[in-house]
């Protein structure tokens, strides 16, 4: 009786029994579900007509063309009929594919600039964010700082206000300044916002790293900057990439400040997404291709440091 | 190879004073120990000579030369870590010859040094070994390694076994012991292991609360302890202390204690009326009917080759070390006899030893 009670307890935690194995599993694959499943819609309508777009009931089944993705990298004039035969034969498959519907490609959308904003803007702050909030970080970590605790609290601090909030002083501020509507702007406002995140990560990630290694490369003949080069950052790696896919995430998908301040020159994808106008309103596949692009870079970063991310999110919370 | 002189040295952190004047010498090729309980400054002042912490006040000289806020880096000197602080993205070769990439020497000659360092550790096959996969003692060894590569002046060690298991610290003991009489490098050791200091050092500095107690060899700061704090934290167990009050007279060679007379070392100060206490280790401690002072047995530990008895007397609970065969019986009344030669005499108040013939040597620090 004792030995079956044991045994069971014993396999209970070492070891799921298949019942609740399989449920997991369920619970799993419905949440995966759950949350691809928006994601493959904009995916498929980016793949659809106009009118399979908006149809009702919404259309699985569909006829896929690249519609939706040439109107999003193209801006076209409605033509008469009698114009466009009498226009030389379509030289490339857009061409063709825009002239069945009666209409002639004027030329490049703004797309393309918009998406290398994003991708300065995104990464540019990420990298700054990071590199600073790294030395921030080994500072309050290694050294005695007077009012240390203070420090990081004020630094904190600032993330605990909307940005909504601080949009018009960082508006008129920014007037004033003439950083309105430019890619260093913007670089410098997410950096602000985001070098708060990254100190207190990376605080805790170079906290766990043992001080003796540094202090074994300074009596070894390292400089205080060459040791934390050297020997901190190579062992702070999970943490630096944890920290920058966070700190990228919040840049690129920054709405409101975005809509705010940019509207020409620096203007990112988010607030470029939306407002991609077809004939008669909204250009749904057109807005859905451009989703679709704009979540590559991130999965593809995501994807790339992966592996670091998982055991960034997890350090410390078991000693090794 | 190099002499350290330590002046005055003082370090304070805000309130806390860690380290409190202390002056001496450790002569070129000494093996150093700087022994005491934690706390009571010994890694301080080790980090202080190694330049990762900078003084309050005082003189750390190199071979002379005042390197007291040079950088670590420019005072050639190694540091072996207790968590030996081994990089853990570098395998055990390239640990080994960190040092000399720092100093930026060529990679042939980084080899042959790395070479002929892991030869003499015997740890030439782990070389392209990652150090996660290496046993404590080959983590230290490598360590020692990394330490060695550079022929510093001097070699650092903050409680380098502390982080090894029993069984292999002794090991090490020797092996660091051997090593030091090959390369004759000065070596200053922080522990607070007293076998490990006792084994290895040619010096001994006792440290309690910031000060230095006492500096000498092994056998001088075990036999002839400057301080009840010395006498109490050298030897297991530790030093007996039977209190008493008293008088003492330069060139006695007896004491009153309480109603007898006990011979003690020829006395070599005056003393007014004070608090005394008699020292005592308990292996100067015989059983003999007629001894002066007299107990009940309360416990015996049987150690193998002795065996340390108990004995509750009027003066307080005394430690003697016996052989194991001498047959002791629990609630026995047994009378203690104390070899006189090797009593010492202390001070109650400040603590210090009084001098007797056979304390004349103590320094205090």
């Amino acid at each position: 009786m004792t030995t079956a009670a044991t045994k069971s307890t014993a396999h209970s935690i070492v070891e799921a029994s298949p019942r609740a194995k399989a449920f997991a599993s369920g619970l799993v694959i419905l949440y995966a579900v759950i949350t691809i499943l928006p994601l493959l819609w904009i995916v498929a309508t980016a793949f659809k007509s106009q009118s399979d777009a908006i149809a009702y009931p919404p259309k699985v089944i569909f006829e896929p063309t690249l519609e939706g993705y040439v109107n999003l990298f193209t801006v076209r004039t409605r033509q008469t009929p009698d114009f466009i035969a009498k226009l030389p034969p379509p030289q490339t498959w857009y061409d063709k594919l825009v002239r069945q519907r009666d209409m002639v490609i004027a030329g490049p959308s703004k797309v393309v600039p918009r998406f290398v904003n994003s991708l300065i803007i995104g990464f540019g702050s990420t990298f700054l964010a990071v590199f600073l909030g790294t030395l921030a970080a080994y500072a309050f970590s290694r050294f005695r700082i007077p009012l240390a605790d203070d420090l990081l609290f004020f630094i904190l601090s600032t993330r605990m206000m909307p940005p909504v909030a601080v949009a018009i002083p960082i508006y008129l501020m920014y007037r004033q300044l003439n950083l309105t509507d430019t890619r260093l702007g913007m670089i410098l406002l997410y950096t602000a916002v985001n070098v708060s995140l990254a100190v207190w990560l990376l605080k805790g990630f170079i906290d766990e790293i043992p001080r003796e290694y540094e202090e074994a490369a300074l009596v070894d003949g390292y400089t205080r900057l060459q040791a934390l080069r050297k020997v901190v950052l190579p062992q702070a790696v999970t943490g630096i990439a944890a920290t920058a896919i966070f700190c990228l995430i919040f840049s690129w998908n920054e709405y409101a400040f975005a809509v705010l301040l940019t509207s020409g020159e620096a203007q990112t994808m988010p607030p470029f997404i939306p407002f991609i106008i077809g004939e008669g309103g909204q250009d749904w596949p057109a807005v859905a291709a451009a989703t679709t692009l704009f979540v590559v870079p991130i999965v593809m970063f995501t994807v790339l440091l992966r592996k670091h991310l998982l055991r960034g999110i997890t350090f410390g919370a078991v000693r090794k | 190879m190099a002499q350290i002189r330590i002046e005055n040295l003082r370090k304070s952190f805000d309130q806390f004073t860690a380290v409190e004047g202390s002056t001496f010498t450790i002569d070129d090729g000494t093996f150093f120990a700087m022994l005491g309980p934690s706390g009571c400054g010994k890694t301080t002042t080790l980090r202080m000579i190694a330049g990762l912490e900078l003084p309050t006040e005082g003189k750390i000289l190199l071979d002379g030369e005042d390197v007291t806020f040079h950088r670590a880096a420019a005072r050639d000197i190694a540091f072996v870590f207790q968590l030996f602080a081994l990089y853990p993205h570098m395998n055990v070769g390239e640990n080994i010859g960190f040092p000399l990439k720092c100093q930026g020497m060529g990679r042939r000659e980084i080899r042959e040094r790395v070479q002929e360092t892991a030869r003499m550790l015997r740890i030439e096959h782990l070389l392209s070994r990652k150090t996660s996969k290496l046993s404590g003692g080959d983590r230290q060894r490598v360590a020692l390694g990394r330490a060695m590569v550079r022929r510093p002046k001097a070699f650092l060690m903050d409680e380098p076994l502390g982080a090894l298991d029993a069984e292999f610290r002794h090991l090490m003991c020797g092996e660091l012991r051997d090593l030091h009489d090959r390369i004759k490098a000065t070596t200053v050791y922080v522990t607070h292991d007293q076998l490990e200091a006792m084994s290895m050092a040619d010096q001994i500095a006792v440290m309690n609360k910031g000060r230095v107690e006492q500096i000498g060899t092994p056998q001088e700061v075990y036999d002839r302890p400057a301080s009840m704090f010395v006498a109490d934290f050298i030897g297991s167990p530790p030093m007996n202390f039977l209190r008493f009050e008293g008088g003492l007279r330069s060139g006695d060679r007896t004491v009153s204690f309480h109603d007898t007379r006990l011979a003690v070392p020829e006395i070599r100060e005056d003393r007014g009326n004070a608090p005394l206490a008699l020292g005592v280790r308990p292996e100067h401690i015989r059983f003999a009917d007629a001894g002066a002072v007299r107990g009940e047995v309360f416990g015996a530990e049987y150690l193998g080759t002795t065996q340390i008895v108990t004995v509750d007397t009027a003066y307080g609970r005394v430690a003697a070390r016996l052989s194991s065969s001498a047959s002791v019986r629990i609630g026995e009344n047994i009378g203690l006899e104390f070899n006189a030669e090797r009593l010492a005499l202390f001070d109650v108040g400040s603590g210090l030893a009084i001098r007797t013939a056979n304390g004349e040597g103590p320094r205090h620090g």
